[in-house]
């Protein structure tokens, strides 16, 4: 056979072949056509898309999918807020109900200040790991500063700062849950936004222990219960004060005679993240350690 | 060679040469000891004693009806000084009762006949003596001699491996104590309706394993299996495995092929319970590493603090320096963050590692070698389940036998990048532990 032959022979060859399949592919694309609710799309289209996890869904897709076949109320986006509920009600022609912002709030005052180290960590920098070990922090129930619930935070709404504390911005954060999920000391907590009254501290040991391990330790002496104006607001459990979100007054009433201030009323000054980076230029969107 | 042992696995330098030639000492009697509610796999127990209660050597302190269980008892004679959450050597706070001591000493005499006991009351006295597993888990031995009906054990098998670097523990019970441990597997074979009763020693303790098989005599039913010295020898499905050719399926005890396994201390235990009636209240540690002045294998009470078992060793070689001390050996230890933490039922031993020793290195990307995969002795991907643990992959590390690892830490040890796998693998344990926790929480 000639090359000029050749060249035919393999063109025709090729072509038909492509045309066969080609033909295949066009039918198979009419025959098994997945038909896809478009609200699907739409809905997650409106969603952040940041797949945070905080409504309980794997992923922003799963949450669409739930929407859009009416599983999952409109305004189960958390991170969204009421913005996001908003324009889902509208698309699926439900009543707009309004979507409760949640806080973080960090329950722990003992940074590398107040609280310090009893021994020197070398294992893997982070808090899962420091805490198998019992922690190298004095106090057992304190913050660690390794900065777990900033590496889980989809947001840009934590930062640790000077002292080995996490801190939140309130303009930023979205109460998707993220790092309370994160802190294997739990404490991290979730509030509703007119809460105001918390103690920041989580140590169960008793008022002596816990005066030896940190500085602003909640030294279980009932002061706070005894102001509350309120019978029950303000109760002492596991050596702990605990607050009845059910019945104390948010104001600042119970915590002026606290003798360590571990109790106070205000979500740590309402820090935004650029009065963080004015006063921590540095440190600001890093891992402390 | 020749000699039995299981697949894969690693070979550390041992340094047994501290301690393994010294006899066991009697530690100091202590003036105060610490003893936690839940020093056992389990159900912790809840205390029968408060305040200001007097208590007798012996006592029992700590008890509760769950099933996976062991009592615990006093260690020396004294006075309740508190009931209250303490540091424990295993990382978490548990509550604990502290005694004050009187300086009274109880002498644990007696005797006992084997044959004229049933194995009913053989089982009844190690629950009530607070017997667990010596060798480090503290599983309650109690639960191991109670196989659930239809399952029929064969074969007691006695662990004398001992293959953690530095210790030595076990060496000395059984180079000194053999008839004891003998008697003790003779009755746990007697407990459970085995005819077959097999010591497991490695080939680097040749006074032990002549000391055993003086012990043993001509008894035909009790065999010494000599093993490859090689670790994790100890662990107990890979004994089983290098001991009697069996594999023990994925996720199912020991008892699922017909075998139980105790430590040669536990052996121990079981004799003193039965012979003098007495309570599981000491026990063999070895203290030992680079850092601590005179290495050596005290028999102290349970409950005595590190600080206080460290002193009677000569106390640390440069007290200026930061040390790091592990509750067992350099393989599994757990580090601990203070020393003011007591011996425990599992305590095995106390490594102090100077700080060159204990350097923690820098850990560099996986180069995918995959020698991590030959040491596991589990069979698992040690590379991909530390990654996956790390990073949160909870599903994921499940699927890939996660929750199978042993912890022996052959994967740290062989990684030529240095990364810390085991450690990351207990991560994952730990985040999926949590995230059970929250989803119960939730609901």
């Amino acid at each position: 056979m000639t090359i000029t032959g050749l060249i035919i022979v393999s063109a025709v060859s090729m072509g038909g072949l492509g045309a066969v399949l080609a033909v295949f592919l066009a039918f198979a694309d009419k025959k098994f056509k997945v038909t896809e609710d478009p609200r699907i799309e739409a809905v997650l289209g409106i969603l952040p898309n940041t797949n945070c996890g905080g409504c309980g869904y794997p992923g922003c897709r799963m949450l669409a999918e739930a929407i859009a076949n009416g599983n999952a109320p409109a305004n189960t986006c958390v991170a969204g807020g009421n913005d996001v509920a908003k324009k889902l009600a509208a698309l699926m022609g439900v009543e707009a109900k309004d979507h409760k912002r949640m806080l973080a709030v960090v329950l722990c005052k003992g940074g590398g200040k107040e609280a310090g180290k009893r021994a020197q960590y070398t294992g893997d920098r982070t808090c899962t790991a420091a805490n198998l070990t019992g922690g190298d922090k004095s106090c057992t129930y304190g913050c660690l500063g390794y900065g777990e619930c900033v590496d889980a935070c989809k947001f840009d709404a934590m930062a640790m700062n000077a002292n080995s504390l996490p801190v939140v911005f309130y303009d930023k954060c979205v109460g998707c849950g993220a790092c309370a999920r994160a802190c294997p000391r739990d404490i991290i907590e979730m509030h509703p936004e007119e809460h105001r009254l918390f103690v920041y501290c989580r140590n169960k040991d008793k008022g002596a222990a816990s005066r030896k391990v940190c500085d602003v330790a909640c030294i279980a002496c009932g002061l706070c219960v005894k102001d509350c104006s309120v019978l029950g607001g303000i109760a002492l459990k596991d050596n702990l004060a605990t607050v009845n979100y059910a019945l104390a007054p948010q104001s600042d009433e119970s915590t002026k005679r606290c003798p360590t201030k571990c109790i106070f009323s205000g979500i740590e000054d309402q820090m935004t993240k650029s009065r963080f980076e004015a006063a921590e230029p540095q440190r600001a969107g890093r891992k402390a350690v | 060679m020749g000699l039995k042992t299981f697949e894969r696995g690693i070979h550390p330098s041992y340094y047994k040469e501290l301690t393994a030639s010294m006899r066991v000492e009697k530690g100091l009697h202590p003036k105060t000891v610490i003893i936690p509610l839940g020093q056992h796999a389990g159900t912790p127990c809840e205390p029968l004693v408060k305040k200001g209660d007097i208590v007798e050597e012996g006592q029992k302190i700590g008890d509760v009806k769950a099933f996976v269980s062991a009592p615990v008892h006093a260690s020396i004679s004294g006075k309740v000084k508190d009931v209250d959450f303490y540091q424990t050597p295993v990382g978490m706070k548990a509550l604990s009762v502290v005694i004050e001591g009187d300086s009274s000493v109880k002498e644990w005499t007696g005797t006992a006949d084997l044959a004229a006991l049933s194995p009913e009351a053989i089982r009844e006295a190690v629950r009530e003596a607070g017997i667990v597993g010596m060798g480090g888990a503290a599983f309650p031995t109690s639960v191991k001699l109670a196989p659930p009906k239809g399952r029929a054990i064969d074969t007691v098998l006695l662990n004398g491996c001992e293959c953690e670097p530095f210790l030595s523990s076990d060496h000395r019970v059984m180079a000194e104590e053999p008839d004891k441990v003998i008697w003790g597997l003779r009755a746990l074979m007697k407990a459970v309706g085995a005819q077959n009763g097999i010591v497991g020693v490695e080939d680097n303790k040749p006074d032990a394993l002549e000391a055993v098989k003086r012990a043993a005599g001509a008894d035909s039913a009790i065999k010494i299996c000599v093993l490859e010295t090689k670790y994790p020898q100890g662990a107990e499905k890979m004994l089983i495995k290098a001991a009697l050719g069996r594999k023990v399926p994925l996720g199912k005890l020991p008892l699922d092929a017909g075998v139980v396994v105790n430590n040669v201390g536990t052996a121990v235990a079981v004799f003193e319970a039965l012979n003098y009636k007495k309570p599981l209240i000491e026990r063999v540690v070895t203290v030992s590493g680079d850092g601590i002045m005179e290495p050596k294998n005290l028999k102290v009470r349970l409950g005595v603090t590190f600080e206080e078992v460290i002193a009677q060793c000569g106390g640390l070689k440069d007290a200026s320096k930061e040390v790091e001390v592990l509750n067992g050996g350099p393989m599994m230890g757990i580090a601990q963050t203070t020393i003011a933490v007591p011996v425990v039922k599992g305590t095995s031993g106390i490594t102090v590692l100077s700080q060159d020793a204990a350097a923690a290195l820098k850990y560099n990307p996986c180069i995918r070698c995959a020698r991590c995969v030959e040491a596991c002795p589990m069979g698992l991907m040690p590379y991909k389940l530390g990654d996956q643990g790390r990073t949160g992959m909870i599903n994921e590390f499940k699927e890939w036998g996660g929750f199978a690892c042993i912890e022996c830490g052959c994967c740290s040890y062989v990684c030529p990048a240095r990364r810390p796998l085991v450690q990351w693998i207990r991560v994952g344990k730990a985040k999926s532990r949590r995230e059970e926790k929250l989803a119960v929480k939730a609901g």
